[in-house]
């Protein structure tokens, strides 16, 4: 609780809204005993004051009643409405919804018809109807205003309890023998209630509106009382000649909506897990670079990532994700990035070409060099250039990484006419071609399908096609076999295979799978925590492994053929890259570490074909 | 697609039937007698029956729904008592003045709010999205009827630009600029919230969307950063914004009664405000049942339209 | 007397109706099958996306109501789909550690609600359990009075197991434990349950995808493909000495160290459509075996060599 006031104040649009907020709260709840004089006595003598004048600070409306209040009874009274019919609402839309989504089915079908139908008037004929019905006054404006909506919270949550529902925590507690009333009440509701509470938040300010709307209509509340609403609907007659009768109830309902606006999104943004990560911000077109040190030399290599740092800045937090890795290919190389989640491998993959999403991400150091030329330096247009055209991508879920509402041939084509001038009539025979490239059968029917009517295998070779497009230098391949069936990885390794021995193709290929590196790369570099530990050729490194980590990890992977068998595991957990510990990340879980492994850094030693990074290496190299 | 929309339209037959009832029979909830309610204080017991049989009050409700709902679908939504003609014949008349008011504000709070929405989260925590930020939440937290009565001292008490209230001059109007001169502030005080609800929502779907992996790969094999924006992510975002575009021409349909009203626009909202006060009850269901029905096509055509931009939905 | 007996045991997904026309017969996640599982064994099925395992795994455990068939658990009857009556001798572990916690709920809540509602067991035991079963999946008590996002994938899984004993059920079914760990972590996890396996003398229904996997844990092996069973047999020799050709692709196609890339023999990677399913084998579009026999009648599982049965007309011979 103090977590979320803390964070809803470190907004300070959120804090300025409460301050508001709370001051008229204030002032209408001392209203009855402030020295104010009676709202409703007439004093036709006096009408039309202007403010400022003695003893009517406001003014005076077309009877002589004082203004100020009367505004400050409206303002209580559209206080209490507004807030009596946002609970109401709440409260039944929120049961309707989370029973209907937690039964599903039948019941389900038949409460969200009802639902649907009466989300099927434009909202004020139905409070029309009701107020229409049960006629005009302040009571029957907020069961008017409540009614209309409550299929607004029913349908809303409803969406967010089929979501939860299908969670296996339900299964678990059903499992655990709990019925469905306990179910509702003690697993569902807690995760639903502070989307309740958003709602709430966000409707709030919308419902004191609607029945101030409604009060200016003169259906709500009835003379002599007074609201918001009706004040203004009394004062328009006179808007021409005495403005201020309006002016001044209108900049009430303002203040009051937009202070409740103000802190509804504050609250929402507290309590959305979502935004609170800062998740929902946009991923810039290319990684922000703060390179710090030295730019290193250019090599001849074809592709050479130079001591790169990637880092990802949330909060005060910093997490050094690629903490100094340094990796070439040269043309017709396969080269096998290998790590568990965490190791840093995928971001190594995308600082490549500035891909990092960024913020949070930020290259901080290093270089990555096309030809020689230094990608991280590079402005956008000179990076997005070579992007697909010379160094090309492909990624891992193939039903996620393709667009989802064009069609291939589309897709394909605008890989080509991003960086050639070349019309679509052409592109697209290109299109059919590279599917014929990749093996899809049926080509030229494939090529006007949407990715969702293709198979993960077929979607994964678009992808495939989609990065041979511009016949590009060096392939970076994040993982992607792992989305797959084994029967189709296979498929695709050898496709991949066959690709890169027939067009000389340079491909960084990343997994977690040491079958895979094992059948397609011609060399490996192991990562840990951010950095390589172990780099060489693939014979070597997996019959001869050098670093105590790689040697485990090895011995963890069970193999086809085996039998039945207790498995070789690594105690303890890899190190959080927002907290390494000074000399070798890998030495709380290592049996050989030494005083020396957990102070001083530790190099990588060797040459470019064969390197460790350990004081104690398995193997001499 | 044809097919798809025939479909569309047998499944709004029991959506219509269903509002039909709840009109019905929220309207013959109507504590006390609807007779003494319409003739106030002339009403002699004579009157009363009379009156009760021409309403066809006498027969059992379900009877009266049957022969209410029969009639409408032959176009007789009976006889307004307040105002002496067809029910349908008001009924069309003043549609046609909200069509033209909600239906250019409609326009207008889509294309700004989009437009808004799309700069915002390609700028995000830029000056324009601050901005824009700024303006629609002045935008939503203002009540339309406020706006518009501070529009009419602004734009047409000071600064006389605008005519202050009506459809068309008095006097020698009638004529195309003559409607759009009086319609500029309606529509705008009409559209001002809806803008915000778009452009807000708009931002965050594109800011949803532009996280998305298939962002990401339009970026990697090369795509120009302004077509990421305005192609791949503008129209995966519009999956999400088309139907609240839906949702919001409800709420412009509703924001016109009171537009309406401040403007003195004579349009049907303003008409079922008046039926309600004078409890002129057949004008009041006459006119929601048909205002609903449009809405309820309005949606349908909503629908293929999102199918048509998704291929994913089943047609 | 088995632990488990499934007999026709079938799920069939009702479609929608449509507007016009009569409705279809449905979705076949599951064709009708039956086997066994002998107490203290451990029965591995494996089978790649659309196979039917998940639906297997939540009808077996009562979550999913079975449209055909029997299951009986220790001779006992199961016949209505109740997760409060079938949790005493059945528990489930969830593929996803994280997302099987409620996350607004502390490990001791957890922990205590299935001794709370299917033993009705009072609260100073129910700490005493707690805590011995803590001590069993070598968690530290500490851990009780957090909240799951405190926790990691290996960890997570650990609690998830935990919940599982916690009910003292004879038969666990594990659905994917280890697919969503690294391998150093899922080792440490594999470990573990074959250690509970012998400690508590339970019986295992372990579902995986991975073939090395399920070999490394399992006693016998039973091999899904689109709803039906192809293949069962011993762990040892079903994957070295397939006789459906379907587990010998599977076999073929894992990646293996030391064997070079070859794309397996078969016909497109295409499943059948579950809307229109095919008349006979529902592998004869990919099988290069393939005969009209397999295209019109769909085979029946045959034992084939020692304690081994396949669902094929043409089974591979040695």
């Amino acid at each position: 609780m103090t977590a979320f006031l803390k964070l809803l104040f470190r907004n300070r649009l959120a804090a300025l809204g409460a301050v508001v907020l709370s001051a008229v709260l204030i002032l209408v709840l001392l209203t009855p005993v402030l020295p104010l004089q009676n709202p409703d006595i007439t004093a036709t003598a006096d009408r039309f004051q202007k403010p400022f004048t003695e003893g009517h600070l406001l003014g005076t409306d077309h009877l002589g009643r004082d203004l100020l209040s009367r505004l400050l009874h409206g303002t209580r009274l559209s206080l209490a409405v507004g807030i009596a019919a946002a609970l109401i609402a709440a409260t039944i839309g929120s049961a309707i919804g989370i029973v209907a989504g937690y039964f599903g089915g039948r019941a389900d079908n038949i409460i969200m018809r009802g639902v649907d139908m009466l989300m099927a008037f434009p909202y004020i004929l139905l409070a029309l109807v009701i107020v229409a019905a049960l006629g005009p006054g302040l009571m029957n404006a907020l069961i008017a205003v409540a009614a209309v909506n409550v299929p607004f919270f029913a349908r809303n949550i409803r969406g967010i309890t089929v979501g939860l529902a299908g969670r296996e925590f339900i299964d678990a507690a059903r499992l655990a023998g709990m019925g469905h009333i306990r179910i509702i009440l003690t697993e569902l509701l807690p995760n639903v209630l502070p989307v309740i509470i958003i709602a709430m938040s966000t409707t709030v300010g919308w419902m004191i509106l609607e029945t101030a709307g409604l009060s200016f209509l003169g259906l709500g509340s009835q003379p002599p009382q007074a609201d918001l609403g009706s004040m203004l609907g009394e004062a328009r007659s006179a808007l021409i000649s005495h403005p201020h009768t309006s002016v001044v109830p209108g900049i009430m309902i303002f203040l009051i909506v937009m202070s409740i606006n103000l802190l509804g999104d504050g609250v929402r943004d507290a309590l959305d897990p979502r935004l609170r990560s800062g998740a929902l911000s946009r991923p810039r077109a290319m990684t922000l670079v703060e390179r710090k040190g030295e730019v290193p030399a250019p090599t001849d290599d074809l592709l050479a990532i130079q001591d790169l740092q990637t880092q990802f800045h949330v909060g005060d937090r910093v997490y050094r994700a690629v903490g100094g890795v340094s990796l070439s290919v040269k043309a017709g190389e396969c080269l096998g990035v290998i790590g568990e989640s965490g190791s840093g491998k995928s971001v190594t993959a995308l600082s490549v070409m500035g891909l990092v999403a960024s913020p949070p991400g930020v290259i901080t150091g290093g270089a990555v060099r096309f030809q020689g030329e230094d990608l991280i330096g590079a402005s956008y247009e000179s990076l997005r250039q070579k992007r697909g055209d010379r160094v090309a991508y492909i990624f891992q879920d193939p039903l996620s990484t393709l667009h989802p509402l064009y069609r291939v041939g589309r897709q394909l084509s605008e890989a080509i006419q991003s960086h050639h001038d070349i019309p679509t009539a052409e592109t697209q025979a290109r299109a059919v071609q590279l599917l014929r490239d990749v093996r899809i059968p049926n080509a030229e029917a494939r090529v006007d399908n949407y990715p969702h009517e293709l198979s993960g295998g077929m979607r994964q070779r678009v992808g495939i096609a989609m990065a041979l497009a511009n016949e590009p230098d060096v392939i970076i391949a994040d993982e992607p076999t792992t989305a797959l069936d084994v029967t189709v990885q296979a498929q695709i390794l050898s496709l991949l295979d066959d690709l890169q021995r027939e067009r000389g193709l340079a491909i960084i290929f990343i997994t977690h799978d040491f079958g895979v590196v094992a059948q397609l790369c011609d060399r490996i570099a192991v990562m840990y925590a951010g950095r390589i530990v172990e780099e060489g050729p693939t014979p070597s490194v997996l019959e001869a492994p050098a670093h105590p980590y790689t040697k485990r990890l090895i011995a963890c992977v069970p193999e086809l053929g085996g039998g039945q068998r207790a498995l070789a595991a690594i105690p303890g957990l890899p190190p959080l890259v927002d907290d390494l510990p000074p000399g070798c990340a890998f030495a709380s879980r290592c049996e050989k570490a030494q005083e020396t492994c957990r102070t001083g850094e530790v190099m990588l030693k060797g040459d470019a074909s064969r390197a460790v990074r350990c004081h104690y290496p398995e193997e001499a190299i | 697609m044809g097919g798809y929309i025939v479909k569309r339209l047998v499944s709004a037959v029991p959506v219509l039937l269903g509002i039909t009832i709840i009109v019905f029979l929220i309207m013959s909830l109507i504590p006390g007698d609807p007779a003494t309610a319409i003739l106030g204080s002339y009403a002699t017991p004579e009157n009363m029956e009379k009156l009760n049989r021409d309403l066809g009050l006498d027969k059992p409700v379900i009877t009266r729904y049957f022969i209410w709902i029969t009639n409408m679908l032959t176009g007789d939504f009976g006889r307004s008592y307040s105002l002496n003609r067809p029910v349908i014949d008001e009924v069309l008349e003043r549609f046609n003045a909200t069509l033209i008011l909600a239906g250019t504000a409609f326009v207008l709070c889509s294309v700004l709010g989009i437009l808004a929405g799309v700069v915002s989260a390609a700028r995000q925590y830029g000056v324009a999205d601050k901005i824009i930020t700024f303006v629609v939440l002045i935008g939503i937290s203002v009540p339309a009827f406020f706006l518009g009565m501070m529009m009419i001292l602004l734009f047409a008490v000071n600064l006389r630009w605008l005519p202050v209230s009506g459809m068309y001059a008095i006097y020698g109007g009638g004529d195309l600029p003559d409607l759009l001169r009086h319609l500029i502030m309606p529509a705008l005080a009409l559209a001002a919230v809806a803008t915000g609800v778009i452009a807000r929502l708009s931002r965050s779907a594109m800011l949803e969307v532009l996280r998305q992996d298939f962002i990401r790969t339009a970026r990697a094999k090369g795509v120009p950063e302004r077509r990421v924006i305005m192609g791949h992510a503008l129209r995966a975002a519009m999956v999400s914004i088309i139907p609240v575009l839906g949702i919001q021409a409800g709420f412009v349909l509703s924001g016109a009664v009171y537009i309406e009203i401040v403007f003195q626009w004579p349009g049907v909202g303003r008409m079922l405000v008046d039926a309600i006060l004078k409890r002129d009850l057949l004008l009041v269901q006459g006119g929601v049942v048909f205002v609903a029905a449009c809405y309820v096509l309005f949606n349908i055509a909503v629908d293929v339209a999102q199918s048509l931009l998704d291929p994913r939905i089943k047609t | 007397m088995p632990a488990l007996k499934v007999d026709n045991l079938a799920k069939t997904f009702a479609l929608k109706k449509p507007l016009f026309g009569a409705a279809s017969t449905g979705v076949r996640a599951v064709r009708p099958m039956s086997f066994q599982v002998q107490s203290g064994e451990t029965l591995g099925v494996v089978g790649e996306s659309g196979c039917g395992k998940s639906t297997l795994a939540r009808m077996l455990v009562g979550l999913l109501d079975a449209s055909e068939g029997k299951i009986e658990i220790e001779g006992k009857a199961l016949d209505n789909a109740d997760p409060a009556k079938f949790g005493k001798l059945i528990q489930y572990v969830f593929q996803d550690p994280n997302s099987s916690l409620n996350p607004r709920k502390t490990i001791r809540q957890v922990m205590e609600a299935p001794l709370k509602r299917l033993h009705g067991m009072p609260r100073s035991e129910r700490e005493a359990r707690v805590s011995q079963i803590f001590a069993s999946v070598n968690l530290r008590e500490e851990f009780l009075e957090r909240y799951p996002h405190e926790f990691s994938g290996g960890q997570a899984q650990r609690i998830g197991i935990a919940r599982a004993l916690a009910a003292n059920p004879r038969i666990i079914v594990l659905d994917e434990p280890v697919s969503a760990l690294d391998v150093s972590v899922q080792a440490q996890v594999l470990n573990l349950l074959a250690d509970l396996k012998t400690e508590f003398g339970l019986t295992y229904l372990f579902i995986t995808h991975d073939l090395a996997v399920v070999e490394a844990v399992s006693d016998r092996i039973m091999v899904l493909y689109f709803g039906s069973v192809v293949e069962i047999g011993d762990a040892r020799r079903i994957f070295a000495n397939p006789r459906h050709p379907y587990t010998k692709l599977l076999a073929e196609s894992a990646p293996v160290v030391g064997r070079p890339l070859t794309a397996p023999e078969q016909k497109g990677t295409e499943l059948p459509d579950p809307l229109n399913p095919p008349l006979g084998c529902a592998f004869a579009g990919r099988c290069p075996n393939a005969t009209d026999l397999c295209r019109t009648q769909e085979p029946e599982l045959e034992p084939v060599g020692e304690d081994q049965l396949a669902a094929c007309h043409h089974p591979i011979q040695d």
